[in-house]
């Protein structure tokens, strides 16, 4: 028996491995749960054409439409209107390549489409212990299960669509503790940025993060995917959360969940699956959840971010030369000078959506924070739900009538402003508070200046009508 | 895939760190369904000024950056998105390698398996090429996989580090994925000794 202890990612490494790696190709590493949509898959599906290829593993592959769809307001027949000839012709071949493939499909507008990493934890799909891949960087997220989830390129999706497997170098481990607890006002999105500005957008480069920590062993599910699917952003292909109780609360019941008794089996694997104690991670770093404030991006990566209340830092003040290249050019991109506060700055949008913050929870608190108030004259908030079902579940709680009425747009499920490639996007030169993930230059528009900050955050903004924080509201509420 | 040797090559230098795939390649050319045309859209923000006019600042549109087959660019190139399209269109653009002081993982692994190199040098070596470049635009330097060493003008030589098995594929012309096909009776092995309890997917 092997009796060397090791970290949860290795556990489901070692689970996984086909052929191990050796000294002259990298491990064959055996997936569990392939996702694709949209846009990174149809040069796979040529591949596999050319070659006369089938996918191996139809059963354990789920498609989606999220990135180029519209979110716009459905017609009198219920359909989403796709305006765009290019972005309808890659819906097409989706729905061509998983029809002639045999994928199962979640079209536009049915009832459990969505952004792909919302949808696999909605549907009981992403599980603990699993190996997960998708072509999208922020597969990251489905590592918050206590699964090995990461985003891969085109070429590796043919290659598991026609294997089900990948070849991979082992990634080394970085532990990431997080102790204390949060402060009201400060969310698990505050947690991940400054994670992000203290190590770096390089900082996880070559690293499989395991979060750890009283905070996070506090925070739900939901709040764990916002934390993990920012790892890419910190430059760590997976990030990953030990299942625990608050886990397999949140799967139980769903769709795809085990049910009667391989469901109590599946549980008692999954007990086995977080970090023996004595294991040891090739790097640690920590934070302390208990002094966080709320954070907020001011540049063009996620790690130039800091406190709501702190001021710009200034180029001149970075030794290394590419270093301040990159800040002097982000600050000239965002109009913002060295010493500057956010705090006050004004916004013309307010975008609360993405894989990041999209789920019911996100939108139920926001909700409850812009109940009885108005978005701020000039701003115009877009509320993207991450699925349909998503969309439904707050219907049904009437979080849509609470946007409506404070003058938000309530709008279909999809990528929307955080990947700006669907018709939802800001005109150069506009600002906007953003719940994604990504704030480079042109990311959410060409020209488009974007601050990340919590959907908290985002909503005391909308009210505001200029950069706030939300802990204020809080108080006054 | 062609077998990759040695080759020779001017250098253009982009010394910004953390370059991501949304400035390699902007969203809306991912909507794509092949692989064509993503050469016009390589750095299309920086490129081209609001009104579609080529920016002069911009250093590929310099004359002396015509023809250049090497990108030299800051710490961390690649980061953010997952999208293929980024070597692609560096690929079709011209490039064959790219040289930085680290890459992101998602861009290094996709960059590998279209023939693009990507060459990890130190911090002194990087800021020599960068300086090279100002100071001799159209300059040229050798790069020998197999040998796995930088020449520079001067003659000095630089090793770089690059994955054992990416090598021999990239060497020898050997597709991945062809690899991975005859890898068949372990994964039959494999699935056999591992009969999931997921469901089937519907």
């Amino acid at each position: 028996m092997d009796r060397q202890p090791k970290t949860l990612f290795e556990k489901i490494w070692d689970a996984h491995v086909v052929r191990p790696e050796s000294k002259d190709t990298p491990a064959v590493l055996y997936i569990d749960l392939h996702l694709i949509h949209e846009v990174t898959s149809p040069q796979a599906f040529t591949q596999l054409r050319e070659r006369g290829l089938t996918v191996r593993r139809p059963d354990r592959t789920l498609a989606t439409m999220d990135h180029s769809t519209p979110t716009t307001p459905r017609n009198t027949n219920g359909i989403i209107p796709v305006l765009d000839t290019q972005a309808a012709a890659q819906l097409e071949q989706l729905t061509r390549n998983c029809k002639d493939f045999g994928i199962p499909l979640y079209t536009l507008g049915t009832e459990n489409q969505g952004i792909v990493h919302v949808i696999g934890p909605e549907q009981g799909l992403t599980q603990p212990g699993m190996t997960i891949v998708c072509g999208d960087s922020h597969t990251s997220t489905h590592g918050a299960f206590g699964a090995l989830a990461f985003g891969i390129g085109t070429s590796e999706v043919a290659h598991v669509l026609a294997t089900q497997c990948l070849l991979q170098n082992k990634p080394r481990t970085c532990a990431v503790r997080v102790d204390g607890r949060l402060q009201p006002g400060v969310s698990a999105k505050d947690i991940i940025l400054a994670i992000i500005a203290q190590n770096g957008v390089g900082g996880g480069t070559g690293y499989v993060f395991e979060y750890t920590g009283e905070a996070i062993r506090a925070l739900s599910m939901e709040e764990r995917m916002t934390i993990c699917n920012m790892s890419i952003e910190g430059g760590a292909r997976a990030g990953m959360v030990a299942p625990d109780d608050t886990t397999f609360e949140y799967v139980a019941g769903r769709p795809y969940a085990p049910q009667g008794a391989a469901w109590d089996a599946a549980v008692a694997h999954w007990r086995t699956l977080p970090t023996d104690e004595d294991a040891t991670y090739d790097h640690m770093i920590t934070l302390n959840a208990s002094t966080l404030t709320p954070m907020i991006t001011y540049g063009t990566n996620p790690g130039m971010g800091m406190p709501i209340t702190d001021t710009i830092p200034d180029p001149m003040s970075l030794s290394d030369p590419s270093a301040r290249i990159a800040l002097d050019k982000a600050l000239k991109y965002m109009d913002l000078r060295p010493g500057e506060r956010l705090l006050g700055h004004p916004v013309e949008v307010v975008f609360l959506g993405s894989c990041t913050n999209s789920r019911i929870s996100d939108l139920r608190l926001a909700a409850h924070m812009l109940q009885g108030r108005k978005v701020a004259p000039g701003v115009r908030m877009l509320v993207v739900p991450g699925s349909q079902q998503v969309k439904k579940q707050a219907e049904a709680e009437g979080l849509h009538a609470i946007f409506q009425a404070a003058g938000a747009e309530w709008r279909e499920a999809g990528c929307s402003m955080c990947i700006a490639m669907n018709g939802d996007e800001l005109r150069p030169g506009q600002y906007a508070v953003s719940t994604s993930n990504r704030n480079f230059e042109g990311r959410q528009g060409k020209g488009g200046r974007t601050f990340l900050a919590s959907p908290l955050t985002a909503v005391a903004t909308a009210i505001n009508g200029c950069v706030a924080d939300p802990r204020e509201l809080l108080m006054t509420a | 895939m062609e077998p990759i040797t040695a080759f020779q090559a001017k250098i253009v230098a982009l010394p910004i760190e953390n370059i991501d795939t949304d400035q390699v390649i902007p969203a809306s050319y991912l909507k794509v369904t092949d692989k064509n045309g993503l050469a016009e859209g390589l750095f299309y923000n920086w490129r081209y000024n609001a009104d579609g006019s080529p920016n002069p600042d911009f250093v590929l549109n310099r004359p002396e950056a015509q023809g250049a087959q090497i990108l030299i660019a800051g710490h961390n190139f690649g980061c953010g998105s997952s999208r293929e399209h980024a070597p692609w269109a560096l690929q079709g653009y011209g490039f064959k390698a790219v040289i930085s002081t680290y890459f992101a993982d998602i861009f290094c692994n996709n960059a590998l398996k279209n023939g693009l190199l990507p060459i990890i040098v130190d911090t002194e070596t990087y800021y020599q090429l960068v300086s090279l470049w100002e100071e001799e635009p159209g300059t040229t330097i050798d790069v020998d996989l197999a040998n796995q060493t930088l020449t520079l003008p001067d003659g000095r030589q630089v090793d770089f580090p690059i994955d054992g098995f990416a090598k021999y594929c990239l060497l020898n012309g050997v597709d991945q994925l062809g690899f991975l096909q005859q890898q068949e009776p372990d994964i039959v092995a494999y699935e056999r000794d591992h009969t999931a309890t997921y469901s089937t997917i519907k």
